[in-house]
Order: C-alpha cells, then structure tokens, then sequence
C-alpha cells in the first residue's frame, strides 16, 4: 500500500492541531485524576432542586457528573470524526447496521467471562462489527440485492442473533447479568472507570489513525476511483475505516444504546455537511456539535432523576441540525429561500427597464418619457401590475416619475442597468446564433434568462469572440460600453461618432 | 437435544398454545414480507427499517391523548407518525444536500428520542413499555384476550388482529397491483399512465406504519424489521417476476416461524421472534449459496465457464 504525504486535517489555517491536542490530553488528565471513590450514580440521586442540580452539574462536584462529561466528550470526537466519513460516502446507515450488528458481540464476550468487563466485551462487539459490515460488503458484490437491502438484513438478522443471546443469558442461573440490558437504551450514568479509560484510548487510537491516513480516506470518501488510481489499496481503507467505526459504536453502546448510536454518527456529521465545504472543517464542526450536544443530554438528564441519557444527546444533536438546515449561511433554507426571492424580485425590476428601453428603442430615442400605458402594451400587463413595479424602481432610484407619475424617465443608473440588460440580452442571442448554430428564433428563451446573471467579465469575452459585432440577429443595436456609460444623457446609441445628439 | 422437548410436545401437549404462537408468526412475517417486496424493489428497505422505529412516538402519544389502548387509536397514531416520517426524511432530502440515506437516519433517530423521552417522563400513565417494543413477547400470544363471536371463541386478539390486516394487505395489494407495480418500476411510465406516483408512496408508507403498528406489540421491532427485508430478499434472489416473489415471500413466512419456534425450544427457550428472524436469516443465506440463477456456486460456475483453462505450456 503506498502512503500519501501526511496532510492531517488540523494542518494550514483550519483547525489549529493544538486544540485537538489539548481537548485529548484535558479529557484523559481528567478520567485519570478522577478520584476512584464512587459518589452516588446520577440516577440515585434524589433530591428535586433544579437550582441544586444544575449547581451540583457546573461545578463538577459529583464523579458521576466528571464521568458522564468525559464520556460524552470522547464519544463526540470519535463518533463525529467517523460519521464525517461515512456521511460524505453515502452510506450513514452504515452506522444503524453496525450498531446491530455488535450485540450478538456485546453477549459473547459477556458469557465468554460472565461479568461486564469492558474489554471482552469490546473485543467480542468488533469482532461481530466486522463480520457484519464484511457480509454487508459479501451480499453486495456476489447478490444483486442492493446496499439498503444488504444493510437491512444484516442489521436483522446479527440483530436477532443478539437478542436471542441476550435472553439466553438471562435465564442463566449464575453470573452478574445485571445491567447487560443497559446496552439496548444506554445510561451514561452507568459508565464506570474502565469504561472511561477504554474510550480514551479507543479515541486516541481513532484519532492518530485519521490524522496518520487522511490523505487516503479523502481520497476514498470523495472519489474511489482515482483513490485507486493512485494505488491505493481501497479495499483495505475501507475495511480499516470500518474497523475505526466499529470501535466508536462499541464505546458508544453504553452511554447512547444500540438505537440511538448511529444519531450520533449522522447527526452531527449531516449539520457540518451543512456549514462548510471542507472534510477538514467538517470533521472539526461535527466534533464540536457532538460534544456540545452530548454535554447537553447529559445535563438534561441529570436534571430530571433517571431519565435515560441517550434520547437527550440525541435530541440536542437534532436541535442542532434543524438550526443548520434552517440559518447556514450558504444551504439553509431560509437564506437560500431570501436569496430566491431576492433574485426572482430583482429579474422583475430589470425586466421593467428594458421594457423601457425598448419602448424607447421603437421610438428612435426622440424622447426621454415612456407613459405608463405604453409599457402596459409593451409588456401585456396590466397598468396596475406595471405601476407597482415602477414604483419599485423608483424607491431603488432608477427612475424619476413626472406628471403625477405617468411619464418616466430613467435616471443615469437606471440607464446604465437597462442598456446592460439588453447589451446582455442582444449578446447572448448573437452568441448563440453565431457560435452555437441555433435558429435566430429560438434563441430570445434562453437569453431572457442568462441576460440577468451574465458578469462584466463573460461579457468581455463574449464581445471579443464576436469581433465586437454591433448588430444582434434580428438586426438590433448592441449597446456598446459608450452607450451604457453616457449615464442617462440619452444619446441616441450606436450614433455617438456621427456626432447626433438625441436629446430633447 | 431433547427431541421430545423440542419437536414432539410443542405440537401435542402444548398444541393449543404453539398454534397461535406459529399464527402469529406467520400472520406477521407474511404482512411485513408482502409490504417488504415493495420496499426492496423501490430501493427502500430502510426507510421500513426507520418507520418501525419512528412509531413509537405516535403510539405514545395516541395513548397520552386517548387514554386507552384501543386498536383504531393505535392505528391511527402509527400512521400519523408513518406519515410524518416519510415526509421529514423528504423534506430533509430535497430541501438541503443532505442525501437521503442521513435524512433517514436523523428523522427516525430524533422520533425514535422523542418517543423514549415521551415514554419515560409519563412513565406513571403510559403503559408502554419500550423493551417490550424491541423484543416482543410472542410467547405470551395465546393467552391474550380472546375474540368472541356470539359464544364461538375465534381466537387471542393480537392474532385474529394480525390475521385483519394480512387481509387487508393483501386486499389492498390485489387492488392497487398495478399502480404499485408501475410506480415501483418506472416512474415515468407512471406519470404516463396517470398514477400518482407520490400517493401510492404515501399510501404504501401509510400501510406499512399499520402493519408496523399491529405487529409491534406482540412480537417486537426486531421481528418487524427483518421480517420487511428478508423474505423480499430471499424472494428476489430466487425469481425475477413479481408475482412469484410474492408467493415465495409467504412461503419463506411459513417456514420461518416453524423453524423459528423449534429452534428456540432447543435453543433453551430464547426469545421466540428472535428465532424467527435467524431461521429466516438460515433461508436466506441458503437461498443465497443455492440459488439456481443467482447464487454463489452458479456464480462460481459460471466463472469457471467464462475463464477457459490457461493452456499448458
């Protein structure tokens, strides 16, 4: 396998690498100076106080309280870290058929010691994420069920195999079974010492995998092909990213419960998605929304006695995505709602000038007024319909309106913008007879609608490959850059070196 | 292993329990496979998997509403919340980048929050309980209350329930066939056609939360959710026409809840649904290695066919 250079995510001007860093060693120094004497577990708590609760919460008073914002922390960093990953590979569900697919795991490595020592069970529920996403992989190349499907029925049938295992160990007799159901719901309450130290070394290990392989997973994530193209083993990212997955599910299990785990995989992931355009930046942003939401939960439920922890985080993490889908500057639907609106206004006022130009155009430029009903005609609409839009323009100070506002008169903005419009307009109809060999009647379609985002820049390119022609194909003036920079002398265009004046 | 224990008695001693325990099974997994068949083909299976999840939150708050446990309520909560699922996972895929398989995840897994919070904070006046929606407790089927017509005792309610909407399932199926097929096929063809392409979408989403909804309280989510994908899968391993996939779909139902019940009696009587869903997990991977078009070793062979033998030297 060929290695890229190593180009981590924190490198350059994004994430600085020190938060990271910092955020580790603060969560680890924190587990391990944690005094092992256990205070009450959160859900034995009983006094109703919110005041006292939320106090007790912010000062870290409580062990329980240190535990779960650990735990929490690191399960935000490995669970948004990977679900980036798997979000922007299209396969998010991924996580719901791992998360499944370890509790036959989770029984086995239980009834392999028949206590709940963390690291049995770790090692038993990888093993059985592993099987499961190699079936998924298995049934999708030699089947022609489709991933979904694959998905589904691995997420099924391990599954149902764990459950099956889950009961037949509590009709056991012997061993301290208790709890083992904890796995299904999850309480981060529940999370002892061990489960903390092995979460801080799973994350660290997560960490240093993507930090040490982010050139090959980017590739991977964004384009398999070249990824291959360049050498690299494919398969083996793949297999490897899905071992990192299984690791987070697992330490996950815990505090979240087996539904709840691949939220916290998507969730956060699909709000970065939302936010920025970068895999680094993605992958930082989906961190901090899976802490800060995890924080959240464990708040929450800490504030009312012995509700579970999982469907907290998970809420919080949704409120999370519901504020990104609705107010991210570049996707959110709001703004992108504005921005439609905006654009849908602004094509309707421009519309209106160059009706005025026009009207203008037919009368030779001997007058510098339209009257309202003139532009009724010309645009077919109703005077009521064409007097609000000149209403509008005037408010933008693109025209003047005379005689109890039946005469108009552009200003010289208003000059300016219209002559673009229909320099625009005439350009992309000559371009497109000309260069695209398309009839001269059915190119006026196509240039109603580009005239209005075409840039300075695209025009100037557009003039050169035309040779600066001044005709369009129905034997129309183009405006040329003089006729638009008169600002609103009104010079009859297209006249300017023969020296006639049209001004009235 | 006890043969007596495990083949003999359930079908002897203890037959007028099995029956019903078998019933149901069969009732369950031929409704779920038949809405299933669906759900494959339309590239689906796991929005089935999102909306057994998303549910609870309908049930739980039919029941705050109601304060009962009648079946309309129930229906009815499932649907609203079937309903409300497909349109977030819509609303949350075509009005962003996010694509649709997310979309999934992040709709049922906040429904899913929602119905567990909702569970646990009216704990004292919802009598759900939200184990019993994973696992199911298909054991217990027989002793449910028994449905009455006149003095004639029919049967437990859960199952005569199921057995209503298996029928109604089929019914429903029968009549819409062709619109159904269509739009799963070719939306375009649909279009042309006149099928309302988006109707039958929601409407088989509306269907599906029902036969979620019935199924859920005696035998669990599991049971549910495999029971929507693997007998389709099976199925469409086995055969290309839709008709026969049907067929085959109820007979992998059959076999699977006989084999299921057998094998949790062997297996130390664990979870009866859960045995299900493995002997139907076993037909597919059978069907998976054997299938005479599809499977492995008539791939296998195949290849062998393609690729001649290299010439010796």
């Amino acid at each position: 396998m060929n290695f890229l250079p190593i180009h981590p995510p924190w490198s350059g001007r994004h994430i600085p690498r020190t938060l990271y860093v910092c955020v580790i060693a603060a969560v680890i120094l924190f587990v391990f100076s944690c005094p092992s004497a256990m205070a009450a577990r959160i859900g034995e708590i009983s006094e109703t106080n919110i005041g006292d609760q939320v106090y007790r919460f912010f000062t870290l008073q409580d062990p329980s309280v240190r535990y779960t914002i650990a735990g929490c922390i690191l399960l935000g960093t490995c669970c948004g870290m990977l679900g980036s990953f798997i979000v922007v590979r299209k396969m998010a569900l991924m996580g719901d058929a791992l998360s499944h697919a370890v509790l036959p795991g989770v029984a086995l490595g239980f009834l392999w010691t028949m206590e709940k020592n963390p690291l049995y069970i770790f090692v038993g529920a990888t093993i059985a994420g592993l099987i499961g996403t190699a079936t998924v992989s298995a049934i999708k190349r030699t089947t022609r069920l489709k991933e979904d499907t694959a998905l589904g029925i691995v997420l099924a049938s391990f599954y149902a195999v764990g459950i099956c295992l889950l009961t037949y160990i509590q009709h056991l007799p012997t061993g301290n079974k208790s709890g083992i159901d904890k796995f299904l719901f999850g309480q981060a309450a529940a999370m002892g010492r061990e489960d903390l130290i092995l979460m801080a070394v799973v994350c660290v290990i997560c960490l240093v995998m993507v930090y040490l392989f982010y050139k090959e997973l980017l590739a991977l994530s964004f384009d398999t092909a070249f990824a291959r193209s360049l050498g690299l083993n494919v398969d083996l990212l793949h297999h490897m990213l899905m071992l990192l997955l299984s690791f987070a599910v697992v330490i996950s299990l815990k505090a979240v419960g087996v539904v709840l785990v691949s939220a916290m995989l998507i969730t956060p992931a699909a709000t970065a998605y939302l936010l920025t355009e970068r895999l680094s930046r993605m992958i930082g942003i989906a961190i901090v929304v899976g802490m800060v939401s995890g924080i959240a939960g464990a708040f929450f439920s800490f504030l009312g006695n012995n509700l579970p922890t999982g469907p907290f985080i998970v809420l919080a993490a949704s409120l999370f995505f519901v504020g990104a889908f609705l107010f991210a500057p570049k996707h959110g639907v709001i703004l992108r709602w504005w921005r439609t609106l905006n654009r849908r206004k602004r094509t309707i006022r421009e519309n209106m000038l160059k009706s005025i130009y026009h009207v203008l155009e037919q009368r030779g430029f001997d007058a510098e007024g339209v009257s309202t009903r003139e532009l009724a005609e010309q645009r077919r609409e109703t005077v009521e319909d064409v007097e609000g839009t000149l209403r509008e323009l005037n408010s933008h100070s693109l025209i003047t309106r005379h005689e109890d506002g039946n005469i108009t008169i552009f200003t010289p903005d208003g000059w300016q913008r219209a002559a673009t419009i229909v320099r625009n307009h005439r350009l992309w109809e000559l371009y497109l007879t000309n260069e695209a060999s398309i009839a001269a009647d059915h190119v006026h379609d196509d240039a109603e609608i580009i005239e209005h985002v075409l840039g300075e820049e695209t025009v100037m390119e557009l003039q050169k490959r035309l040779d600066y022609a001044n005709l369009d194909p129905h034997g129309k003036h183009i405006p040329t850059r003089e006729d638009i920079e008169q600002r609103g002398r009104h010079q009859k265009p297209g006249t300017l070196t023969s020296g006639y004046g049209g001004q009235v | 292993m006890d043969v007596q224990y495990v083949f003999i008695e359930p079908w002897t001693t203890e037959f007028s329990n099995t029956i019903w325990i078998y019933l149901m099974g069969f009732f369950v997994a031929s409704a779920c496979g038949l809405v299933g068949n669906y759900l494959i083909l339309r590239r689906m299976a796991l929005v089935g998997d999102a909306i057994s999840h998303s549910v609870l939150p309908g049930l739980a708050v039919a029941f705050l509403l109601s304060h009962s446990r009648q079946t309309w309520t129930m229906f009815l909560g499932a649907m609203l919340a079937g309903i409300v699922t497909t349109l977030l996972i819509e609303v949350i895929h075509s009005k962003s980048r996010v694509k649709q398989d997310a979309a999934i995840g992040i709709a049922f897994s906040s429904l899913f929050a929602i119905g567990v919070i909702l569970i646990s904070v009216f704990a004292s006046k919802v009598d759900l309980d939200q184990e019993c929606v994973l696992y199911g407790e298909i054991e217990y089927v027989a002793s449910d209350l028994p449905v009455l017509i006149g003095s004639t005792v029919i049967g437990p309610a859960a199952v005569v329930r199921m057995a209503g909407v298996l029928l109604g399932t089929v019914i429903l199926i029968v009549l819409f066939y062709k619109e159904l097929l269509v739009s799963s096929f070719d939306k375009g063809l649909a279009l042309s056609l006149g099928v309302n392409s988006t109707v039958v979408h929601y409407a088989l989403m509306a269907t599906l939360s029902i036969v979620v909804v019935s199924a859920f309280e005696s035998v669990g989510a599991i049971l549910v959710i495999a029971m929507l994908i693997i007998p389709g899968a099976t199925a469409y391993l086995l055969t290309d026409r839709l008709p026969t996939m049907m067929v085959i779909t109820v007979i992998h139902s059959a076999l699977s809840a006989l084999m299921g019940i057998h094998l949790a009696r062997w297996w130390s009587n664990s979870a009866t649904a859960g045995a299900m869903v493995v002997s139907a997990s076993i037909l597919f991977a059978l069907a998976w290695v054997f299938s005479p078009r599809h499977g492995l070793i008539r791939r296998y062979l195949k290849v062998k066919v393609l690729t001649p033998e290299p010439e010796s030297i």
